[in-house]
């Protein structure tokens, strides 16, 4: 936990709510958001409870598995799921836009916007992937030979879970987001991350009921039950709260056996629509909650990048719905050795764009980074036009900036500046960095800036801050000593020799540096799949020969 | 010590209340101390028997979880399953197909005499053939006082090697298990090897065999586990755990935990031991939510996560980490510093985002 975060949460707790962690929201969210709340049988893998889904909040879609160790039922669940979700997903299918020829390819088609599925915290998340690979190996009635046929749509449902849940591990995706991961990335609650995956404790201190604090809604929506035992805010799935299991729901399923196996349709039907009911209230809280949540987040400003990076998942959306129309096989169980590899590097370099782009749409993320002496903002004291050497002199204009950030930088470090209107970034280097002379005095003779800031002057009060363009040295921060930073602009400037309009700050502007890369450049290229070296498996089989992935082993007894 | 209570059995007998039967300490709450191991009020309370659940009843801060019957089933069944007819698919697991095992009879009266019947089988296990033990008993001293601890299986193969096996109901999905659950898996493994130590030393291996259900089926699939780091980490926890007797010394002669006993007496008793919280005790201790409370009474950073303290040096309430954050004197703490520019850089950019263009 980053110190910003510690004060933050320091401060939740004074004010007994949460604050901000972030001031612009990072993550997409979809106009029409399909909100996914699963529920499991404890215990059991691959055996859903029941679920709510829709893209309305007020009708929401309730799916309920009466009895979940039988086969034919929660076959009958999957139906259900696939009948909400897929044609969700064939709406947004078919509605392209062309996008323009570049050099390095022809034109094509992207989806024009991608349905977003919502669920409400981690374990969700992992539960669709589980539920992605318990179906998309299922064999359907289209099968003659297939002991236990699902309906068509279900392995197609399988897949697209499977791709969602896959895309969910690239930072900074938003396909496929779990909503207290979405919350914590823009709050600070004052209790710790663990307790932070509580969905309702999570709520309830961002946006405390009126009459109780932000502790206080937490403690109740954590352990708070009514006069029948159950919790007032039961958990967000997919685990159930063992009290309702053992208390209500175990009791009911009984009833459910007992009029199934005696034929008798009358009380059989009784006994479901208990079970529903008692399903579906466990679940309609937490489907509130995340609609609450989607509100909260709608609340804030898009952050600059956020469309762009939407455009990624657009994409992400395409590529699996041309694959899906080519008639590819189901993903894997496990990717060859260059899928796997190219994943990683696709999801590390999505990591670095992530956490350069957050930092330059949010101050409060910069804040962080320049604490952390990754960046630097100060003004800028005097420039000084130099020029490079050879046959055509470029500008090299030398910048003197003070700053009260430290950054860890040696001379010769790249930064990066972001240019208003320019498409990638400023770059420059940094000459040196020593203490600002004169401002503020007391340091000693070995003030080197590898000492980092410590005793000096007085700063003023948090609140006295100045506002961000302050136009002279003395209306910095001052809470701790100044440094005079001087950087060397090497690129940005144009082509000409003199640097371009706007391109070269003047004295008394306010200027940010970073010392990371603002855009990502994959690395180097992976070998095609079919060149994969032994060391690495050897080339997978060849598509056209391969053997498609066998469903998984059905047994005769239903074990589940 | 005490001079009334001339044992330490008494004594630990009289925390617990008259009339109240021990609760016995399994090998999760074993690793769960030793996951924990500054906290004196979990190691007495644990070592007392004291029935934690029914005094953050008491308390009025219950613990929030508790097993489902489906997954207490589940579990049950999928044991049987591994066990049945003379443990053949355990056999197969340990790579042994189509051989015998002799699964001795460990019924015993008391947990004393089923330790020491254990003992006997493992001695008495023949060289050159399999035994399988079914629920042994093993003795394990832990800060001064015993405990028993029952694995699901231990195999003695034809080299004379005992192998704990560790049966659970969550599944292996294509060659992978939740690695949370594998981690608590190992930790609880890790005690049972403790515990064979202790019968001879070096004839348990350190790679345990935990047998899950395979994929979505009930069909068990096995993976041996290292579980040397786990054994080395509780090794020197349960070594640091205070002794018990001077947990209890320190206390007054009069406290008690006893559930039934008026509330703000359990109160007091229970607040008269120090306790270490981490948010991490929420999930495996039942006194949690009370000390939770107790934690954030005191507006201490601990209840925020143990990883904040190596930020904080010597600031240890909240309301001390505030006032440094905005404090103005000369200081030479570093975290005090670090603190101030933190809180300087945080309030300017909310107000860069407030008062910016919209």
């Amino acid at each position: 936990m980053s110190l910003m975060n510690v004060l933050a949460r320091a401060e939740a707790v004074a004010a007994g709510r949460a604050v901000p962690a972030a001031t612009v929201r990072h993550r997409r969210i979809a106009e029409r958001p399909l909100v996914l709340v699963p529920l499991t049988t404890a215990g059991e893998a691959g055996a859903p409870l029941g679920a709510m889904v829709g893209t309305d909040r007020a009708e929401p879609t309730l799916l309920v598995v009466p009895q979940p160790l039988d086969r034919e039922l929660r076959f009958a669940f999957f139906a259900g799921l696939a009948a909400a979700v897929l044609p969700v997903v064939d709406a947004y299918a078919d509605e392209v836009e062309t996008e323009p020829a570049t050099k390095n390819r022809e034109e094509v088609e992207v989806c024009a916007d991608a349905p977003q599925i919502v669920v409400p915290n981690s374990a969700a998340l992992d539960y669709v992937r589980l539920l992605g690979r318990s179906t998309r190996y299922l064999r359907t009635v289209e099968d003659p030979d297939a002991p236990h046929p699902v309906p068509v749509p279900v392995p197609l449902l399988g897949r697209w879970l499977t791709h969602y849940a896959e895309r969910a591990r690239t930072p900074g995706s938003s396909l496929l987001v779990a909503m207290t991961e979405l919350l914590t990335r823009h709050w600070a609650t004052g209790q710790s991350a663990m307790e932070d995956q509580h969905l309702g404790a999570l709520l309830g201190w961002i946006d405390p009921p009126d009459g109780l604090d932000g502790g206080s809604a937490a403690a109740r929506a954590q352990t708070g039950r009514g006069p029948d035992g159950l919790l007032l805010s039961p958990p967000a799935g997919p685990a159930t709260d063992p009290v309702f299991d053992n208390r209500v729901l175990a009791p009911a399923l009984e009833r459910y056996d007992a009029a199934r196996s005696a034929g008798a349709t009358g009380p059989m039907r009784v006994a479901e629509a208990d079970v529903r009911r008692l399903v579906a209230s466990q679940l309609r809280p937490t489907w509130d909650d995340v609609w609450h949540g989607v509100d909260l987040l709608r609340a804030l400003p898009e952050g600059a990048h956020v469309e762009e990076r939407w455009k990624r998942d657009r994409w992400s959306f395409t590529g699996h719905r041309d694959r899906l129309r080519a008639g590819e096989p189901p993903q894997p169980r496990r990717d060859d050795a260059v899928t796997a590899a190219q994943k990683l590097a696709g999801r590390e370099t999505a990591q670095a764009r992530l956490y350069a782009q957050e930092a330059l749409d949010d101050p409060l993320v910069m804040a962080a980074r320049r604490l952390a002496g990754e960046a630097f903002t100060g003004t800028v004291l005097s420039v000084e036009m130099t020029w490079s050497e050879g046959r055509r002199p470029m500008p090299r204009p030398l910048l003197t900036l003070t700053t009260p950030d430290l950054p860890q930088a040696d001379p010769a470090t790249r930064a990066y500046r972001a240019l208003p209107g320019a498409k990638s970034a400023q770059t420059a280097e940094v000459v040196s960095l020593t203490p600002a002379p004169g401002v503020p005095a007391q340091r000693g003779a070995g003030g080197a800036p590898a000492e980092g800031p410590s005793a000096a002057g007085g700063g003023p009060a948090a609140a006295d801050v100045p506002p961000a363009a302050g136009p002279a040295p003395a209306a910095e921060p001052q809470s701790g000593p100044l440094w005079q930073v001087v950087v060397r602009l090497t690129g940005g400037m144009g082509t000409g020799k003199t640097p371009r309009e706007g391109s070269v700050p003047e004295p008394g502007d306010r200027v940010t540096f970073t010392l990371f890369a603002h855009d990502q450049r994959g690395g180097p290229a992976l070998p095609e799949a079919e060149a994969t070296p032994w060391t690495h498996g050897g080339p997978p089989q060849a598509r056209e020969t391969a053997v498609p992935e066998a469903p998984d082993t059905a047994t005769a007894e239903d074990f589940l | 010590m005490s001079t009334t209570h001339h044992t330490l059995r008494e004594r630990l007998a009289a925390l617990r209340g008259p009339g109240t039967a021990p609760r016995p300490l399994d090998a999760r709450a074993l690793a769960a101390l030793a996951a924990n191991p500054g906290c004196r009020r979990r190691a007495l309370m644990d070592a007392a028997g004291v029935d934690k659940g029914a005094v953050a009843e008491a308390l009025g801060a219950p613990a929030r979880f508790g097993q489902s019957r489906f997954a207490f089933s589940r579990g049950h069944a999928f044991e049987a399953r591994v066990k049945a007819d003379g443990c053949a698919e355990l056999l197969r697991l340990l790579g042994a197909e189509g051989a015998r095992a002799q699964v001795p009879d460990l019924a015993a009266a008391g947990p004393e005499g089923r330790t020491a019947r254990t003992r006997l089988a493992l001695a008495e296990a023949p060289r050159g053939g399999w035994t399988l033990l079914d629920h042994p008993l093993l003795a394990v001293e832990v800060a001064g006082s015993t405990v028993f601890l029952e694995p699901d299986a231990v195999a003695v193969a034809p080299d004379g090697s005992w192998t704990v096996v560790e049966i659970k109901s969550f599944p292996i999905l294509d060659g992978a298990a939740d690695a949370m659950k594998v981690g608590a898996a190992a930790r609880q493994a890790a005690v049972y090897v403790l515990a064979l130590d202790a019968v001879e030393a070096g004839r348990a291996r350190s790679a345990i065999l935990l047998v899950c259900p395979k994929d979505f089926s009930n069909l068990p699939t096995a993976e041996s586990v290292d579980v040397r780091k786990q054994l080395a980490v509780t090794r020197r926890q349960l070594a640091r755990l205070t002794r018990i007797e001077e947990i209890a010394a320190a206390l007054p002669e009069a406290v008690t935990f006893d559930p039934a006993a008026p509330r703000p007496e359990l109160t007091a008793a229970v607040d008269a031991v120090p306790a270490a919280y981490a948010p991490e005790c929420l999930s495996s201790c039942e006194l949690a939510f009370h000390c939770r409370a107790r934690a954030r009474e005191a507006d201490a950073v601990d209840a925020l996560g143990r990883a904040l303290r190596s930020d904080l040096g010597d600031l240890t309430t909240l309301a001390s980490v505030r006032a440094a954050s905005c404090s103005t004197a000369p200081t030479a703490d570093p975290a005090v510093a670090a603190l101030r520019r933190a809180a300087a850089l945080r309030a300017e950019a909310l107000a860069a985002a407030t008062g910016g263009p919209a």
